[in-house]
């Protein structure tokens, strides 16, 4: 297909810690198509952010590793790149913005410094064509009296206006994707409701692409046009987002929407909950990670670790058994 | 009146304001306004929900009311007993009544200690049970929160989040309490996580017959838990209802934003919403705003509500709001 933005194809990274090898992602396929927003839900350690972090090879190595695995950005592997054309790619045409975004600014520059700093790198634009991008940049994401601010530190912004400042710097350079790891999940839930907006206007503005990674099914829902379910560093359900909710399919992804709590729920219910917890991989699965915490497992769960696998048109899972009927497939 | 014997916690006008000292001789300069006059009961045998957002004083709301902070002014009522004015002593002994389960589940719990030292620390402090009887005490309580009491020689740093909970779920109840503050217990935990933890304080809470003040930013979580929801900002209670009453005929507009910032998992509801954006953030709590203090975010605001402090009401029968523009 002619657009692939992005082609991800079998990608596994591991971890080698004083533990042992963790196999943090075992092989995660994917597509991304031109101005489509792609959400990654998943758990803590699910490896939703690890598949991310190493398509931009942004993986401490050691002790990370990217040891299988493809990724197609415009027809070239981004894992095969020499580090000079990575960087040009990295903030450049595919950037990132991260969860806490006052880890993630620098708390001795000031932001002018930090937004003219990708200009000047990747678009080698002057110090003053920078500043007045700058402007534009922080008018652009909501920001009032953007030219004074400028002068300001990370410390004199609030935590919303800080992750807007991540999101200009990101969109700085007019990049065809652009990845969110969590860039809510650090704020209040009005604040929360004021940067998915804003990411909406934008997309609909420069018609970017966008991977939106969080934990929040109810945020994904709002801003998604496809799905992804990862567990266990696999991408273990993947859907078009109306048909994920209508008709959510894996053991795991029916146990998390019923574990949310209904926003309009009149009697008292009891909440569905998955017993257990999400696993550490110290080996590579064999079997399907879910297994041990789910409830409709198999012999063949045991033995066979499923693939992704299409239940109607656009919708994949991976899993033994057909969760509607009951039957094993 | 019949209605208020079984009124467990009484708080009234409750302030907090934390002094800010400067220069040499550290003059006083301001305070930081974190708690200013907040009122409400909460019955035997039942979850209170205080939901806002950060900084609003929510937490510190609770931590005043078990007098972990001396209060500016205000008094808190357990059964008829004033907290405010019990000496230290008295204060420790109420103690036992009443506990509190943090937010951050690898915090709150000394990475020195075992299991059984944790939870069989309450225990001692009130010599409730010395040598063999904590271990079996420490046995029960573990077994009630749903953990292998063969765990207790463990250490916290060997298990994960949702167990840390449960480890300062079993800490609480050590001394068989009746009221328990829980300061958003759930924020630190994975979704799947969350419910359990949820279903284990729901449960506890009808064994036990407990009474819960449930301090949360989730709303959603908030209506499933509690009876009655009480919305904070800035400082103050803006409106307080039935669960259902509050979450369907929400009357303030800050309340009514944040119902409608909530996610939904249902990308079709998203089609069928006016979503209620609020514009800026929330002011400091060192100089709050005149008169109403959610007005400098408010849609419908006038000069009216810069003017006057809007008056605490009773619209609807146990449906209380402070707002001129209802």
């Amino acid at each position: 297909m002619t657009d692939q933005l992005l082609n991800v194809q079998n990608l596994e990274t591991i971890f080698k810690t004083p533990e042992g090898v963790v196999h943090a992602v075992n092989g995660v396929s994917f597509n991304l198509t031109e101005g489509e927003t792609l959400g990654v839900v998943g758990e803590s350690g699910c490896g939703k952010s690890v598949t991310m972090l190493s398509c931009l090879r942004l993986i401490p190595s050691p002790p990370g590793k990217t040891v299988a695995g493809e990724a197609f950005f415009h027809g070239q592997d981004l894992l095969k790149m020499s580090t000079e054309e990575i960087r040009n790619v990295r903030g450049g045409q595919i950037s990132m913005v991260f969860q806490d975004p006052m880890t993630s600014l620098n708390p001795v520059m000031t932001i002018g410094k930090q937004l003219a700093e990708p200009l000047m790198l990747h678009m080698n634009m002057t110090r003053e064509q920078a500043r007045k991008r700058s402007i534009e940049l922080l008018g652009l994401v909501g920001i009032p009296n953007a030219g004074d601010r400028l002068k300001d530190y990370p410390h004199q912004y609030s935590g919303g206006m800080r992750q807007r400042v991540m999101i200009a710097m990101a969109l700085s350079c007019n990049p065809q994707i652009l990845i969110a790891d969590e860039p809510t999940t650090a704020l209040d839930v009005t604040i929360q409701a004021q940067i998915v907006e804003l990411v909406k206007r934008l997309r609909d503005e420069l018609g970017m692409a966008i991977i939106w990674i969080t934990h929040d099914l109810g945020v994904v829902a709002s801003i998604a046009h496809r799905v992804a379910v990862m567990y266990g560093g696999y991408i273990i359900e993947d859907s078009d987002v109306k048909d994920l909710y209508l008709n959510p399919t894996h053991p795991y992804t029916l146990g998390l929407l019923g574990s949310l709590p209904q926003i309009n729920e009149k009697e008292h219910t009891r909440l569905f909950s998955i017993e257990g917890m999400p696993p550490v991989l110290y080996n590579k699965p064999q079997s399907c990670p879910f297994a041990p915490r789910c409830t409709w497992v198999t012999e063949r769960c045991w033995i066979e670790n499923p693939t992704l696998e299409p239940v109607s048109p656009g919708h994949r899972v991976a899993c033994w058994v057909d969760t509607k009927t009951g039957s094993k497939r | 009146m019949t209605a208020d014997n079984n009124v467990l916690i009484k708080v009234e006008n409750l302030v907090m304001h934390f002094p800010i000292y400067r220069g040499v001789i550290r003059r006083k300069v301001g305070a930081v306004h974190a708690v200013d006059g907040v009122s409400f009961k909460i019955h035997q045998g039942e979850t209170l929900g205080l939901v806002g957002e950060s900084g609003c004083g929510k937490s510190t709301t609770g931590r005043t009311i078990l007098q972990l902070y001396k209060p500016s002014a205000g008094h808190v009522f357990y059964k008829d007993k004033d907290l405010v004015n019990l000496k230290p002593e008295a204060m420790r002994m109420m103690r036992r009544e009443m506990q509190m389960i943090f937010q951050d589940p690898y915090a709150s719990l000394n990475p020195r200690m075992t299991l059984r030292d944790i939870v069989g620390e309450p225990l001692m402090a009130f010599g409730e049970a010395g040598g063999k009887q904590i271990d079996e005490r420490v046995a029960n309580l573990l077994e009630l929160v749903k953990l292998n009491p063969d765990f207790a020689g463990r250490y916290p740093h060997e298990f994960s989040g949702g167990q840390r909970q449960r480890i300062g779920v079993a800490r609480a109840l050590a001394l068989n309490p009746s009221f328990i503050v829980c300061d958003e217990p759930i924020s630190a935990l994975d979704v799947s996580i969350q419910a359990q933890v949820v279903n284990l304080l729901e449960d506890l809470q009808k064994e036990l017959d407990l009474t819960y003040l449930f301090i949360a930013h989730d709303l959603s979580m908030v209506r499933h838990i509690s009876n009655r929801v009480a919305v904070m900002y800035l400082g103050v209670i803006v409106e307080l209802a039935d669960r259902n009453e509050l979450y369907n005929n929400p009357l303030h507009p800050y309340t009514q934003a944040l119902l409608s910032a909530i996610p939904v998992a249902d990308p079709a509801f998203y089609n069928k919403r006016h979503r209620m954006v609020l514009e800026g953030d929330v002011p400091s709590p060192v100089n709050p705003p005149s008169g109403c203090r959610f007005r400098t975010r408010c849609p419908i605001a006038d000069g009216y509500c810069a003017e006057k402090k809007p008056e605490w009401r009773e619209i609807r029968p146990n449906h209380f709001v402070a707002c001129h523009k209802v």
